[in-house]
C-alpha cells in the first residue's frame, strides 16, 4: 500500500471517489509512513492517528451512504503546529505552550473538519515561526528529506518535510516573510502564501499579524489550488478577511497556460548573494516560459532591496506585543523564580517568559520593544511603513507592466543544519525574495524548478500576482510545472 | 514614598489665595452594549467571575477582536451631543503594558486617531454657565478586575494572592478627556462636580450606558495641577483614579487642592503620579509614580481594520441626539414652574433627571423636588451616597407622593415610609401594609380618641367651647400621639370642634 503515500491529492481524490480505495486505508498508509521516516525527519510534533482515522472512517462510511463529498474529503492533511486544533495540542513550537491544547479551532481547521480531511497531525516550525531553517523549533529541527543534514527551511520546515517525504500529500503552513514558499523551494514542493486577507488567521497564533497568511503546501500546483479553495473565503471572525469571492484558483491550476502571459522577470533579484546553480535553474525556467510563448519583460522595483530593512521593524515591533500574551497568567507554562517562595506576578510573569522562549523570539521581542519606544517610533516604526508603501508602490507600477512577477524563491538551496546559526543577519538575507510579498499583502507561489547543479538539492521558483489575483499564480505555476517538472524524492537521503 | 517629607494640608481657601488649580478630567463611560466590545460575551453586570469570557476576551493565542458596530454608533452620538468633530477616519492601536487583569498584556484602544475630538459642553453651577472643552472621546475596551486577598488595604501591595475576573475585560469604554478647564479656584470643585454629573444625564439621555458610577460604568480621574495665582507656568500634576461618587469628585479637587499647596509652600516638588481617593475620609494617596519614561508603545491595531463612519450615518445619527442639556434645562423649569433657585438647587444636587423621572411616573414637580432635595438629600449627606444610587427608585418616590395624595398616609408617615423602601422591605405599599402605617380616618376610633382628649384637658376644651379655636391644636396633638401619628389631622380637628360646638 506504500505507493498510496506518493500519489497526489488531486488524484488520491479521484480514486476515494470511484470507491478504489478508502480513506481509512490512504490515512493508515500516511500513519504507517510517518511512522517509518518521522523518526529521521522530526517534521510532526504530535501524531493523531486515533483522530484522523476516525475522519477517515467517518468519510468513508458517508461516501458508502452515497452522499455527496467535497473534492478533498477523506485526503489527509499536516497542520502547522501554530494553528490551533481542538482536541491536539497546540505548541507554536515553543517550551512556553508546551501541552497545551486550545479549546477553540481555527477557522481553517473548522473548514478542513467540515471538508472531511483526516488531521495526521501537528508539524514542526521554528519558534512562533520565527526563523528560516526550522532550527529555532524548542522541540529540535525537521530536518530536509533530500538530506537529512541539512535543513528543510522555515518557518513550515515540518510541513514542507512531511508533503516532500510523502507523510502527507498535503499541509498547512503560515508565511510571515517567506515562511511557505522557502520551505517549499528548500524541500521541492508547491507552496502558496495567499492575498492577505485571502485566508483567515481566527485561530491562528499571530506572529506579526498585518503580515501573516496562512497557506496550502502540495506536491503539485493543482493539490495546492484544491486546499487552498478549502481554506479560503471571507471569515467574519476575521476583521482583516477580504469580504470578496474566492479568486478561481482551481480553474487556473487546470488551465495552466503562459501563451501570451506577461512576465515580468525583477532585476533586484540576481547575482550578489544568489548561488550560482539557483541562477542556472531559474534561467532555464525562464527560457522555457519564453518558448512557452509568455512575453518576459525585465522590471525594476528598486524598494525592494530595502524590504528586509523594513520588515526586521514591522514584524518584530508586532511580535513584541503579539508575545506578550504570553504570561503565565491564564494559560501555557508557569515558572516561579528561584529561590523565591512568594513570588510577585510581575516575577512570574518574567521568570517564565526568560525560560519559554529561545533566544530568536527574545531578540525579535527585544528588538520590536525597542523599535516602537517613544523617541524612536519615527525613526524605526514610521519609517518602516514608509517602506512598506513604497514597496506596494512598486508593486503597484510592475503590474501595470505585466501579469506576474518571476524570481528564484530564495537565493540558495538548503544549508546544512548549524552552518548559519551564528549569524541571524546570513539567515535573515534569505528571505530577500519572499518578504515584498508580505509587507504589500500580494500573493506568492512557490514552485519546483529542479536539482541545483552545484549542490545536488532542489531549487524554487516565485511567481507574485497583484492581490486578489490568486488565480494568475495557479495558472503560471501550473504551466512551469508542466515545462519544468518537480524532482521527485525517491527516498529520505539519510 | 511620594513627598520626600509629609506637608500639612492647606485649608481650601486659603490655598486659593495663593494658587489657582488647573483641572482636567478623564471620564470612562461602560456602554451598555449588550456584547462586548470586540466579541459576543454578555456584559451583565454582576455574574459568577469568569462566566462571560471567550479566546477573544481571554485573549487566548490565535483570537482576534472585531468591533462592536453598536459601541461605534454609541462613540458617535456621545461624540456628537458633546459637539465634536467626527472622524472620518480612524484606527485603534494597542497600548502596551504587562498587568495580570489585562489579558493580552494589551489595551484595544484608539491613541493619535480618536473617534471625536475638539467638541464644548456647558455647565451650570450657581447660575452661572461654564464651557468645559472636550478635546477627545475615544473607544477602548475595558480590563478584567483583580480581587487582591490577604492584605489590609485590598490593594496590591501587601497581598499574598490575587483573583482574577475577566467578565469585565472588554466591555466597551468611552474615554472623554477635557481640555485643561480654567475656572476661579472656589468654583473649581463644584464645576468638576457638575460636569461628571451633566455627563451622567447625558449618558442616560442618550441610553448609551446606565452610568452608574457606584458600579463603575461611570469612572472619572482627577488631574490637578497648581499654578501660583498670576502666573502662567503648569505646576506637576497629581491624577486622582475612578473617583466613584459626584460627590467625592467634589471632594478630590478639594483635598488635592490643599495637599498640592501644603507641599509647594513647604518648597517640595510635587510628585506626579496617579492617587487612590479615600471615600472614607475624603483624602487621596500615592498611587504608582508616573514617570515620563512610561512607555506604552503605542501603535496602529494591525487586527482591525480602520472605523470610517460615513457623513450620511454620522448626519443620521445627530438625528437621534437628545435635546441638548441647556435648553432642557430650560424647558423643564418653565414646564415645572420652578423658580430659579428651585432650579439652581435641583442641578447642584444632581436631581434633575430622578425628578424627571419621578414626574413621568405621575409625582407633581414640586412634590418631587420637595422629597429628592429634602428628604433624600439628607439621607444622601448622611451616608455619602450620590442621590442616584440610593436604593430608591424615582418610581417608587412618585408611589409615595401617589399614597400621600390619596390620603393614604402623611407626611410624617411617609418618612416612615421611605425607611422601609430604603432599608429594602420591598414597595411603598408593601411597606405601608407591614409596618401598619395607613393613617386612621375611621370616625369611630378617631372620636373615641378625641373625647378621650377632650376628658384629660377639660381647660383647653373650654377654651374652644369659648370660641378660641387655636386651641384645638393642643387637643390635636394629644389625638395624634395617641394614635402613634396614624390619625388623619384634618378629620382629627373636625371631630374636635363638632364636639365642642
Amino acid at each position: 500500500m506504500s505507493d498510496l503515500t506518493r500519489l497526489h491529492a488531486s488524484d488520491l481524490a479521484a480514486q476515494l471517489a470511484d470507491g478504489s480505495v478508502t480513506s481509512v486505508e490512504a490515512t493508515q498508509a500516511q500513519i504507517d509512513r510517518i511512522a517509518a521516516v518521522d523518526g529521521d525527519l522530526n517534521a510532526f510534533l504530535h501524531v493523531d492517528a486515533e483522530g484522523a482515522l476516525a475522519t477517515a472512517a467517518d468519510v468513508d462510511a458517508r461516501r458508502a451512504a452515497g452522499e455527496s463529498l467535497p473534492t478533498l474529503a477523506g485526503v489527509p492533511i499536516a497542520v502547522k503546529d501554530l494553528i490551533n486544533t481542538v482536541g491536539q495540542p497546540t505548541t507554536a513550537g515553543s517550551k512556553i505552550l508546551e501541552g497545551w491544547v486550545p479549546p477553540y479551532d481555527a477557522t481553517v481547521v473548522t473548514r478542513l473538519r467540515a471538508a472531511g480531511l483526516p488531521i495526521l497531525g501537528k508539524t514542526n516550525l521554528d519558534e512562533f515561526a520565527m526563523g528560516s531553517s526550522n532550527e529555532h523549533s524548542a522541540y529540535g529541527p525537521a530536518r530536509n528529506p533530500w538530506d537529512t543534514g541539512r535543513i528543510p527551511g522555515g518557518s513550515s520546515g515540518g510541513s514542507a518535510a512531511a508533503v516532500a517525504a510523502f507523510e502527507a500529500p498535503l499541509a498547512l503552513g503560515t508565511d510571515t516573510g517567506g515562511s511557505i514558499r522557502q520551505p517549499g523551494a528548500m524541500t521541492g514542493i508547491v507552496g502558496v502564501k495567499p492575498t492577505y486577507g485571502g485566508v483567515s488567521r481566527y485561530g491562528v497564533i499571530a506572529m506579526a499579524s498585518s503580515l501573516d497568511q496562512v497557506g496550502p503546501m502540495a506536491r503539485s500546483v493543482l493539490d495546492a489550488a484544491l486546499l487552498h479553495e478549502v481554506i479560503a473565503g471571507h471569515d467574519p471572525r476575521d476583521s482583516t478577511s477580504i469580504d470578496a469571492p474566492v479568486p478561481s484558483v482551481v480553474e487556473a491550476a487546470r488551465r495552466g497556460d503562459v501563451a501570451g502571459l506577461r512576465i515580468g522577470v525583477v532585476r533586484e533579484f540576481a547575482g550578489e548573494g544568489f548561488q550560482p546553480g539557483v541562477q542556472r535553474r531559474f534561467d532555464e525556467a525562464v527560457a522555457k516560459l519564453a518558448d512557452a510563448g509568455a512575453e518576459i519583460v525585465e522590471v525594476s522595483c528598486p524598494s525592494f532591496t530595502h524590504g528586509i530593512a523594513a520588515y526586521y521593524l514591522v514584524m518584530p515591533s508586532e511580535v513584541s506585543s503579539n508575545l506578550a500574551r504570553f504570561d503565565a497568567m491564564r494559560y501555557g507554562l508557569r515558572v516561579s523564580p528561584d529561590g523565591n517562595p512568594s513570588p510577585s506576578a510581575e516575577q512570574v510573569m518574567a521568570a517564565t517568559r526568560d525560560a519559554g522562549f529561545g533566544d530568536e523570539v527574545k531578540r525579535r521581542i527585544i528588538l520590536g520593544t525597542y523599535a516602537l519606544s517613544s523617541g524612536y517610533y519615527d525613526a524605526y516604526y514610521g519609517s518602516a511603513q514608509k517602506v512598506r508603501t513604497l514597496i506596494a508602490q512598486d508593486f503597484t507600477a510592475a503590474f501595470e507592466q505585466v501579469d506576474v512577477l518571476f524570481s528564484p524563491t530564495a537565493p540558495t538551496t538548503a544549508w546544512r543544519l548549524g552552518e548559519k546559526s551564528d549569524d541571524p543577519l546570513a539567515m535573515y538575507l534569505e528571505d530577500v525574495c519572499t518578504i515584498p510579498a508580505n509587507l504589500a499583502g500580494v500573493p506568492g507561489i512557490n514552485v519546483p524548478i529542479g536539482l541545483a547543479d552545484d549542490s545536488g538539492l532542489p531549487v524554487g521558483g516565485q511567481f507574485l500576482a497583484p492581490a486578489q489575483a490568486d488565480e494568475r499564480l495557479y495558472n503560471a505555476g501550473a504551466a512551469l510545472e508542466r515545462l519544468v517538472p518537480a524532482p521527485v524524492l525517491e527516498e529520505v537521503v539519510r | 514614598m511620594s513627598t520626600p517629607t509629609k506637608t500639612p494640608l492647606v485649608p481650601f481657601d486659603d490655598a486659593l489665595t495663593r494658587y489657582e488649580p488647573v483641572m482636567g478630567l478623564e471620564v470612562h463611560v461602560e456602554l451598555g452594549t449588550r456584547t462586548k466590545m470586540f466579541c459576543g460575551c454578555a456584559t451583565e453586570f454582576g455574574a459568577e467571575p469568569n462566566t462571560q469570557v471567550c479566546p477573544v476576551c481571554l485573549g487566548l493565542p490565535g483570537a482576534l477582536p472585531v468591533v462592536n458596530a453598536k459601541a461605534v454608533e454609541s462613540a458617535i452620538r456621545i461624540g456628537l451631543a458633546l459637539n465634536c468633530e467626527i472622524a472620518e477616519w480612524c484606527r485603534f492601536a494597542r497600548k502596551n503594558y504587562f498587568y495580570p487583569d489585562q489579558p493580552k498584556n494589551f489595551q484595544t484602544s484608539q491613541y493619535d486617531e480618536p473617534i471625536a475630538f475638539d467638541g464644548y459642553t456647558d455647565v451650570e453651577v450657581d447660575g452661572e454657565v461654564y464651557r468645559i472643552e472636550i478635546e477627545r472621546a475615544h473607544m477602548e475596551e475595558d480590563t478584567g478586575k483583580s480581587l487582591h486577598v490577604g492584605g489590609a488595604t485590598g490593594r496590591i501591595h501587601g497581598a499574598d494572592h490575587s483573583l482574577l475576573d475577566y467578565n469585565r475585560a472588554g466591555i466597551p469604554l468611552i474615554e472623554i478627556v477635557t481640555r485643561t478647564i480654567e475656572v476661579p479656584g472656589d468654583k473649581a470643585p463644584a464645576v468638576a462636580r457638575a460636569y461628571v454629573n451633566q455627563l451622567r444625564d447625558l449618558m442616560l439621555a442618550l441610553g448609551v450606558s446606565d452610568a452608574r458610577m457606584d458600579q463603575g460604568s461611570l469612572r472619572a480621574d482627577v488631574n490637578l495641577s497648581l499654578k501660583p495665582t498670576g502666573s502662567s507656568t503648569l505646576g506637576t500634576r497629581s491624577e486622582t483614579k475612578n473617583v466613584n461618587s459626584f460627590r467625592s469628585v467634589e471632594r478630590a479637587v478639594r483635598y488635592e487642592v490643599g495637599r498640592h499647596a501644603g507641599i509647594l509652600d513647604a518648597g517640595q516638588k510635587v510628585v506626579q503620579e496617579t492617587r487612590h481617593f479615600h471615600e472614607s475620609d475624603g483624602s487621596t494617596s500615592s498611587g504608582r509614580e508616573k514617570s515620563d519614561a512610561e512607555d506604552y508603545r503605542y501603535f496602529p491595531e494591525p487586527d482591525l481594520a480602520p472605523v470610517a463612519p460615513s457623513r450620511a450615518w454620522v448626519d443620521e445619527l445627530r438625528g437621534t441626539l437628545p435635546e441638548p442639556p441647556s435648553e432642557r434645562r430650560k424647558r423643564l423649569q418653565a414646564e415645572w414652574e420652578f423658580s430659579d433657585l428651585d432650579m439652581r438647587d435641583t442641578i447642584g444636587a444632581g436631581a434633575l433627571e430622578l425628578i424627571v423621572a419621578t414626574v413621568e411616573a405621575g409625582a407633581a414637580p414640586q412634590a418631587a423636588r420637595k422629597w429628592w432635595l429634602g428628604e433624600l438629600a439628607r439621607r444622601s449627606n448622611d451616608t455619602g451616597v450620590d442621590l442616584a444610587a440610593l436604593p430608591i427608585t424615582p418610581a417608587q418616590v412618585a408611589g409615595i407622593q401617589a399614597l400621600i395624595d390619596a390620603g393614604k398616609i402623611n407626611d410624617k408617615l411617609a418618612r416612615d415610609v421611605f425607611d422601609g423602601v430604603l432599608a429594602g422591605e420591598g414597595t411603598p405599599e408593601e411597606v405601608v401594609a407591614s409596618r401598619g402605617l395607613e393613617v386612621v380616618s375611621d370616625d369611630g376610633a378617631l372620636g373615641e380618641a378625641v373625647d378621650r382628649a377632650i376628658e384629660a384637658n377639660p381647660d383647653v376644651a373650654d377654651k374652644i367651647r369659648d370660641g378660641k379655636l387655636q386651641a384645638a391644636g393642643a387637643l390635636i396633638g394629644a389625638v395624634m400621639k395617641e394614635m402613634r401619628g396614624q390619625a388623619d389631622a384634618g378629620r382629627v380637628r373636625e371631630l374636635i370642634l363638632e364636639k365642642l360646638s
